[in-house]
């Protein structure tokens, strides 16, 4: 029953997000930048890995894992590499959602037609 | 009037127009969706190690990710994500989908203005701060770890 697990945790991260729109109206990006820094600030000090264990999805949907997997992929490649690990390590480990996000947004961009402005 | 007196009415004015949200149903809308997007998540996930179950656990979060990703551009596309996006409010902006959503959307939005201009450019309206902040603070955690 790990799924009612990953529903709590998932929605009570999203309401978090809620809650700092109603409390402070601040855009959408803020919020996103404010929960990729969270979810690095918890991979650094090795959190991460122990919320993620019964969480699952729950964390690791929420934008907070890809904050995680950036530090993650930081530290990794720190700890095999040296210096250089720290400027490749975290754009290596993210870079397929990255990318994923770029391509569907480019192809989709140019098959459909906004719907707000018409 | 001075500046000062007009700036003040013009804000009483705003406040008077901005509609109210009643702050308990959009927390609980946005809990219920952010709860059934991570379910989706995890359910795609499952499925993926059900059907390769060689597949090690961090390439199956990447073909998850990579699959809500695609959902949330092509909702986006026909603007049905949108639509969610009213009502779930932080539901639908904190999860991955809304990280899609947040490049498709002003791509959509502003392809009149060019493929180059418009569709290239304004994709990182909002993308762009996420992955330059994320980078910044990955590298620095990375400098820190060299050192201990």
């Amino acid at each position: 029953m790990y799924y009612l697990w990953v529903f709590l945790i998932g929605g009570f991260v999203c309401m978090l997000g809620q809650v700092l729109i109603i409390k402070s109206n601040i855009t959408s990006a803020r919020i996103l930048v404010t929960f990729v820094l969270v979810g690095v600030a918890l991979e650094a000090f090795g959190l991460f890995d122990y919320i993620s264990e019964f969480a699952r999805a729950g964390i690791n949907v929420p934008i907070v894992g890809f904050g995680a997997s950036l530090a993650k992929g930081a530290i990794g490649a720190v700890r095999a590499k040296g210096l250089i690990g720290a400027f490749t390590g975290g754009l290596e480990a993210t870079a397929g959602g990255i990318a994923a996000a770029f391509v569907f947004a480019f192809i989709f961009g140019l098959i459909f037609k906004s719907k707000t402005i018409n | 009037m001075d500046a000062k007196q007009r700036n003040e009415a013009y804000n009483n004015y705003v406040k008077a127009k901005i509609p109210k949200t009643r702050p308990w149903p959009t927390l609980f809308y946005s809990f219920l969706v952010g709860g059934i997007i991570c379910c989706l998540g995890q359910g795609i996930n499952d499925l993926i190690l059900l059907w390769f179950p060689n597949m090690a656990q961090q390439t199956a979060w990447g073909y998850t990710l990579i699959i809500l990703i695609f959902l949330a551009s092509f909702l986006t596309g026909i603007g049905v994500y949108d639509k969610i996006g009213k009502f779930a409010g932080g539901g639908s902006i904190v999860p991955i989908t809304g990280f899609s959503n947040s490049i498709t959307s002003p791509a959509l939005e502003f392809k009149h203005e060019g493929i180059i201009y418009g569709l290239c450019v304004k994709m990182f309206t909002i993308a762009g701060p996420v992955i330059v902040s994320g980078v910044v603070a990955s590298v620095l955690v990375g400098i820190i770890y060299l050192f201990i």
